[in-house]
């Protein structure tokens, strides 16, 4: 097969129209004014990223930062236990594990959220179980609000913290271990000066992971937020589908796509600076 | 002594943050069997939802759209990222940096700029939004996952299998399809399979592209959600993670075997 070499080409050409080119119009458009009816207009405007940086579309910027943050501590508190578990269980239980943290990650985010919102809501499992009891006279509001959007985000990316730090638990050299047990280290010190420094790369790996992906989230909070509770996806979106002011939305996104793209390439440059330890995940 | 309490209180732990992860999603399945409409509390078990899904036209078509888009996805994503994947393992390209950018980044970006970036190009072009958009985007985001899945049972075969028929006066084609196609195939079966549970899946990019006539799965469930809730979508949704999860125990299944087959290197 001498022409071989060619059989990249209907893959790369279909990235580059329906990928990369539509890109790029974003890219076009968000410097693009719009008339009155939300039609866009090219007069080379940088109107759009200056709107950024009004107090309300800064404050949900920070919103979305300070949401992904929360998720990313909760995440990795509720998931590295987790990972160290399944790590050091006999080698023929940690595959079934690892499917067991990975089929919930798989499943629709949509239907994860309304699995919370049948819990949650004032009818809900939660609620109806208190009152039972009679912990509380009259439904609670548990949904549609901040602390909502935080637990349905730790559920919906808990996974992606669980599995990289397994990967690095799993690669960790166990005598480094016996060694500082020798030395009479107490599980702790072992656990600090050890497991600890060596699983930094799978934590990182899932930090990047949990951050981006809150990052851009929109369903979970559009299921489980209330009203005031949008983040930068959900006004993306509003931009896009109710406001129709295309421009500032390609705007938006494009913050977002570089954010989480810079974010990526620190994480893999200092990957590459370190050691390399769990290079794939 | 201490370390055995240690081990339980991990045991302990693990296994909460696993009822964390279950208990929802289990939860959610037993109310797709509870009488009552609106209720939480327990009224008998019915499996009239499910008939009701199937009596309702809306869901049906619904099925169907989301059928068709996943499995022409599935083949077109296949075909590409499998020939992607071979070229790839066999070549060496110059502007790798900029093929492997090409590559990844549609993983990498966030979906809900992928989906708004379409509309963006389905907008400028006089494709409307329906079916065929639905199908493009579909095939854009899945095609990705086709070529690493592929490209990683390709890494784990031996090269001297195909330079063996070669020496027995195999043509490249016969080579192709005996050889390497076959040893390849649980990978391709496995990239297929993520393809169609990806699409099958979608929300974020079928929302942005989706016309009024190519209602998916996930779509109706999210209009029924924003409408009111209804145990029908309980049983919808443990319709939806029971095909999720056997799909994924399959491709799981294929992609584990190459190991097996090969135990002499690692």
């Amino acid at each position: 097969m001498k022409n071989g070499k060619f059989l990249i080409a209907p893959l790369l050409l279909w990235l580059g129209i329906f990928f990369a080119i539509p890109l790029l119009i974003v890219v076009v458009v968000s410097f693009a004014g719009r008339t009155p009816y939300g039609q866009v207009i090219f007069n080379w405007t940088l109107e759009n990223y200056v709107r950024f940086f009004e107090p309300l579309y800064l404050s949900i910027f920070a919103d979305t930062l300070w949401v992904a943050v929360l998720t990313t501590v909760f995440t990795i508190i509720l998931g590295y236990p987790l990972a160290y578990y399944i790590a050091q269980l006999p080698k023929k239980w940690q595959q079934p594990g690892l499917i067991l943290v990975m089929i919930p990650f798989w499943i629709n985010f949509l239907i994860r959220s309304f699995a919370w919102v049948i819990i949650l809501r004032s009818q809900g499992v939660l609620n109806t179980l208190l009152i039972k009891l009679g912990f509380i006279t009259a439904p609670l509001q548990l949904l549609y609000n901040d602390t909502a959007v935080m637990v349905g985000m730790v559920y919906s990316l808990l996974p992606f913290m669980v599995l990289p730090i397994y990967v690095s638990l799993e690669q960790l050299d166990r005598r480094l271990l016996e060694a500082a047990y020798d030395l009479g280290a107490t599980p702790f010190t072992a656990f600090r000066k050890i497991t600890l420094p060596l699983t930094l790369s799978g934590i990182s790996e899932g930090t990047i992971l949990v951050f981006i992906s809150s990052l851009g989230m929109f369903i979970v909070p559009e299921i489980m937020g209330g009203a005031k509770a949008a983040l930068v996806g959900n006004l993306i979106q509003n931009q896009f589908l109710s406001a129709r002011n295309w421009p500032f939305g390609s705007a938006l996104s494009i913050v977002l796509a570089i954010l989480s793209l810079v974010l990526i390439t620190i994480y893999y440059k200092a990957l590459a600076a370190g050691k390399g330890g769990g290079k794939d995940a | 002594m201490p370390k055995t309490w240690r081990n339980h209180a991990l045991l302990a732990y693990a296994l909460a943050i696993l009822a964390f992860l279950y208990l929802p999603l289990m939860i959610l399945a037993l109310y797709s069997f509870n009488e009552s409409r609106i209720n939480a509390v327990w009224s008998g078990f019915t499996v009239n939802w499910y008939a009701s899904l199937f009596n309702n036209r809306r869901v049906l078509e619904a099925l169907t759209n989301s059928l068709v888009v996943a499995c022409i996805s599935t083949v077109v994503s296949t075909v590409l990222g499998t020939t992607g994947a071979m070229a790839l393992n066999r070549y060496k390209y110059r502007f790798k940096a900029a093929i492997n950018g090409l590559l990844y980044l549609p993983i990498l970006i966030p979906e809900i700029v992928m989906g708004l970036s379409l509309l963006v190009l389905f907008s400028q072009t006089a494709i409307p939004l329906g079916k065929v958009s639905l199908i493009l985007a579909h095939i854009t985001f899945c095609v990705s996952f086709v070529v690493i899945t592929v490209n990683s049972r390709l890494e784990g075969m031996e090269a001297e299998l195909e330079a063996a028929a070669a020496d027995l006066y195999a043509t490249p084609l016969q080579t192709f399809r005996y050889v390497t196609l076959p040893l390849a195939m649980p990978g391709i079966i496995a990239g297929a399979l993520i393809a169609f549970t990806l699409s099958i899946d979608d929300f974020v990019i079928s929302f942005f592209v989706a016309g009024p006539n190519s209602t998916t799965l996930p779509l109706y469930i999210y209009a029924m959600v924003k409408r009111g809730i209804s145990p029908e979508i309980n049983a919808l949704s443990t319709l939806m993670m029971l095909t999720t999860v056997l799909l994924i125990i399959l491709a799981h299944l294929l992609q584990g075997s190459p190991k097996k087959a090969s135990p002499a290197d690692e």
